[in-house]
């Protein structure tokens, strides 16, 4: 870690602590990782470089995570579309799953992930591939076209208050805060 | 009556101002979702109008069929007609804020505009008379051409930027890190502060002037912060087991780590009292050891009962002395030795070792309640009851698991709860018949009765097993039997109880098996009844005979001796047994499993049993360190060992549990345990001892005196007579800690504050009832409009 250190400039620490919930030390190993995504040549400004998606599928983390593809798409400011990731993204989602992070954010950002159609709602569809994404995509086990049915239907019973049929972000934070499991589960760790 | 707002509505027919802000927040798409809220509303409305048109015109009721809006409910972009009032209408749609809020930057930085700026205006309203009257209060200050949702986004930030500035450092930084912005967002925004910071230099902000307490709190707050976190990155140690806890979490998820925090928990409580213990009472005692030499020789016996060569070590009340340490001429026997000078810090042991106990009990509770406040504030939520279903799609998945079995493990197991909880909906409305109901609550009744016929069953056999032992070792020292024999009678009592502990357990599982509760959670509470009720009351009746004095040594010279190695045997043998589970209860049963019945079927990691275990465990440490104070050390080893033992054999030989477990609410349970029963029990039977029961005459710190506490007495006298201005310590102790009074207001302002604080649950509760309707009610409005808009461009086309 040591050797990383130098690599990363003291300025630029400093203010990644500042702007993040992370520490020093985790900003530290969130480098070493990043750079080690990076092909060889590329590692020595890995601040300034992006990582093709596929690259940052191969993490540990998100390899087996059903959400990953819209993880890297919430996350990554690339102006191609290509769901790209910069060392600045990576932080960035390092930062929301971490162990200091308000719940506010995590559940902001746990909106923007459930929100396939990215329109700014959960509508039944996104409810729909939520759900297939969380019983496992045809797997043996899943749930049937009734039942499916029923379940959206009472999530919106239960959570839309405004009964406009989409869950908005400020009933979603709402459902969210109820569980006090969920800042215990929307964790990644290093 | 009321005057219409004073705005006008400029709807912007283009496209480009929405286009600022690129991907990935494309505003400016048609989604679908607003598409079909429209047409249902406008189907909807068709159908009111003919309905209307039916009963003016025929009289009679005519039935309403609705159009199917489920089959058009899913239009693509680019399918049917494309009226341009709809585009318009739905572009106003996609701008409302409750959309926008979840994906535009824009959106955000104008949210958090506000929210400082409401910071700053705290609750300055402005007052009625000078407002316009309207049929909507709200609109009164709204003012469309200004609104800050309307401006570019540079204009947005350096708007945030400004109201940031007159925020305080702390509160700044705090809002700072908690926007939901890109870090290249976040930096140009700090940019944005640090130019508008400069040229203002040390010119007053326009807000009231903050005190410089506030300042001088928030500069201390932030240096606080820098200083942990240094700290943090110094000590590696201060994370221990890190990367163990992050493997278990990967493969077994949250439920399974709990069990090893709470471990984690106890292990942190025991270093503690441990440390206050040795410093002030164990150190300072083998520093003088007294006159008596150790006569027995050291066996490898004495780890399992305690008694031989332990008997007169550090480890044992009996050893500690009851004088001044550093003063020479001090001693409760001899007066001959010529009086010298007395020492310049007299260390008085028996002192030292009630305050001691006393000091690390009370730091122990005020540990425990602040942990259990912390727990029960994350885990407790008013009106959490309702919207299961809702919160265990969105809060199910733990993003902590990693492995690719595991993950698909996790998602089998939400999918079945999810199967489960929406078969009991569909149950829940058609009721059992009352056959099955009666059958159901006889089978209850029936598991229950056994139970607790257990539970009595075990108490009166470890009854008459104590008696019938100490029956027998008084036989065995009236023939003077062989050592071996002897302490082999002492640990006859240890075993049994510990293997009513481990069997009783695996017996309440059987029972719940044919029980069959309706919801997880409910077994999981019965079982822990159940267990705890059995393992309370052993060790209630352990203390009792304790207490009468019917202990197998009862004619040594110390009985608190005697108690604290009958508790050292509780605590060993505990431990043995608990290994020994594990060992049969999980790798065997994994190798039968495999090898013979050749299925993938692995025992499963049973929590509730196991941090049953802990608490008991730590309960025999609580009643025993008066009387043996080196004990916390042995805790501390058994927890240490536990934890690898514990974590190679789940690696090993188990599986993650296919049923649900809020791990919070389970934590929040499983302190308030160790707290109420477990903490409490030991607190209620330590002072006990303490305030009345005599110490033996001969050995230990209190010798010859008549209860334990008397030598507060004895010292106050002795503080009184030497230096008589300190009179403040006998009033306080005649007034405030013997007199009951005292005792009596403090529960009954405990009682007054519990009072005020489920009222004003109560009163949430309401409050949120009457919220939800309201926001109903404005979801009515907000439909309404839309229709309305959405006509008013229809009818503006037409005529077009």
């Amino acid at each position: 870690m040591g050797g990383a250190g130098s690599l990363l400039h003291r300025e630029a620490l400093r203010e990644y602590q500042e702007l993040t919930f992370l520490s020093k030390q985790e900003i530290l190993l969130a480098y070493k990782r990043f750079s080690e995504l990076l092909p060889k040549e590329q590692r020595d400004n890995a601040c300034s470089r992006r990582v093709p998606k596929s690259r940052i599928l191969t993490l540990p983390e998100l390899r087996a995570n059903p959400f990953q593809h819209r993880i890297c798409r919430v996350f990554s400011t690339s102006e191609e579309g290509d769901d790209s990731m910069s060392f600045e993204d990576f932080l960035d989602m390092l930062s929301v799953f971490s162990d200091s992070a308000t719940p506010d954010i995590k559940s902001h950002y746990a909106f923007r992930i459930f929100d396939f159609d990215e329109d700014g709602t959960l509508s039944r569809k996104d409810l729909e591939k939520l759900v297939n994404c969380l019983t496992g995509q045809g797997e043996e086990v899943s749930l049937s076209n009734a039942e499916m049915e029923q379940l959206i239907q009472n999530i919106l019973e239960e959570s839309d208050i405004d009964k406009d049929g989409t869950i908005n972000l400020s009933e979603f934070q709402h459902v969210v805060s109820r569980s006090p499991d969920f800042v215990s589960s929307f964790k990644i760790v290093l | 009556m009321s005057q219409p707002p004073p705005f006008s509505l400029h709807i912007s027919e283009d496209t480009e101002s929405d286009n600022q802000e690129l991907s990935p927040d494309n505003e400016g798409a048609m989604h679908t979702s607003f598409r079909e809220l429209i047409q249902e509303q406008s189907s909807l409305a068709e159908a009111g109008t003919e309905l209307e048109l039916q009963e003016r015109g025929r009289g009679h009721p005519a039935h309403l069929a609705p159009p199917d809006t489920s089959a058009s409910a899913w239009l693509e972009p680019g399918q049917g007609e494309q009226h341009p009032g709809d585009s318009a209408t739905l572009r106003i749609l996609a701008s409302m804020p409750s959309r926008t809020i979840g994906r535009s930057r824009g959106a955000i930085i104008s949210q958090y505009y506000n929210r400082t700026a409401r910071l700053r205006r705290r609750s300055s309203r402005p007052s009625l008379q000078q407002l316009s009257r309207t049929a909507r209060p709200s609109l009164r200050q709204y003012d469309l051409e200004s609104d800050p949702a309307r401006a570019t986004l540079e204009d947005k930030r350096s708007l945030l930027a400004k109201e940031l500035l007159s925020l305080s450092p702390s509160q700044r930084s705090h809002m700072l890190l908690s926007l939901p912005l890109c870090l290249a967002e976040k930096r140009a925004l700090r940019r944005e502060l640090n130019e508008q910071r400069s040229p203002l230099g040390l010119r007053p902000h326009p807000t009231a002037a903050p005190s410089p307490c506030g300042w001088c709190k928030d500069y201390i707050a932030l240096g606080c912060r820098h200083l942990w976190y240094r700290l943090l990155a110094l000590l590696p140690a201060a994370q221990p087991w890190h990367y163990a806890l992050k493997q278990i979490g990967g493969r077994f998820g949250s439920s399974v780590l709990s069990y090893f925090l709470f471990l984690k928990t106890l292990l942190m409580f025991n270093i503690f009292s441990l440390l206050i213990l040795l410093v002030f009472v164990v150190a300072l005692q083998a520093a003088y050891p007294p006159a008596k030499a150790n006569q027995q020789p050291f066996t490898g016996f004495e780890l399992l009962t305690g008694a031989g060569y332990f008997t007169h070590s550090l480890l044992y009340y009996g050893y500690y002395s009851n004088i001044t340490l550093n003063d020479p001429s001090a001693s409760s026997l001899s007066g001959s030795v010529a009086p010298s000078a007395p020492p310049r810090l007299p260390y008085n042991m028996p002192l030292a070792y009630l305050f001691t106990v006393g000091v690390s009990f009370f730091a122990t509770c005020i540990l425990l309640v602040y942990s259990m406040y912390h727990s029960f504030g994350e885990s407790y939520r008013v009106g959490s009851s309702a919207g299961d279903l809702a919160i265990k799609v969105f809060c199910a998945w733990d993003f902590k698991v990693l492995q690719r079995r595991s993950v698909k493990l996790q998602c089998e197991n939400i999918c079945t709860q999810l199967k489960e909880l929406l078969a009991e909906r569909r149950s829940r409305s058609c009721p059992l018949s009352l056959c099955q109901r009666l059958g159901r609550v006889a089978v209850l009744l029936l598991a229950w009765v056994l139970s607790l016929g257990t539970v009595l069953g075990c108490v009166v056999a470890v009854h008459y097993l104590l008696e019938h032992m100490h029956a027998v070792q008084q036989e065995h020292r009236a023939l003077a039997g062989s050592t071996w024999q002897r302490e082999g009678i002492l640990l006859v009592l240890p075993l049994t109880v510990s293997l009513l502990n481990t069997l009783m357990p695996h017996l309440y599982n059987l029972l719940a098996l044919c029980e069959r509760q309706d919801s997880p959670a409910v077994e999981v509470y019965v079982a822990i009844c159940r267990n705890l009720l059995l393992k309370m009351l052993v060790l209630g009746l352990l203390c009792y005979h304790w207490l009468s004095r019917i202990v197998i040594c009862s004619d040594e010279e110390c009985w608190e001796t005697c108690v604290g190695q009958d508790l050292y045997r509780f605590m060993v043998m505990d431990f043995v047994f608990t290994l020994l589970d594990t060992i049969f209860g999980e790798l065997v049963f994994r190798l039968i499993s495999e090898k013979r019945l050749k299925s993938k079927q692995r025992p499963e990691f049973d929590i509730a049993r196991n941090v049953l275990e802990l608490i008991y465990g730590q309960t025999l440490t609580w009643l025993g360190v008066l009387f043996a104070p080196l004990l916390p050390a042995v805790q501390v080893l058994k927890l240490l060992l536990l934890f690898y033992i514990k974590k190679t054999s789940l690696m090993q030989n188990c599986q993650a549990p296919s049923k649900p477990w809020q791990a919070s609410r389970m934590s929040t349970v499983f302190i308030t345990l160790l707290c109420f029963p477990s903490f409490l029990g030991a607190a209620v039977f330590i002072s006990y001892i303490i305030w009345s029961v005599k110490p033996s005459e001969t050995c230990g710190p209190f010798q010859g005196l008549e209860t334990i506490y008397k030598s507060v007495n004895v010292w106050a006298k002795l503080m009184e007579k030497s230096s008589p201005n300190i009179t403040w310590l006998t009033w306080i102790q005649q007034y405030l800690v013997e007199n009951t009074f005292f005792l009596f207001f403090l529960s009954g302002v405990l009682l007054a504050m519990t009072y005020c604080h489920i009222q004003v649950v109560r009163g949430q509760r309401r409050i949120i009832c009457l919220l939800k309707e309201q926001i109903a009610k404005e979801g009515e409005d907000k439909i309404f409009l839309i229709q309305k808009l959405h006509s008013i461009y229809k009818q503006k086309e037409e005529c077009a």
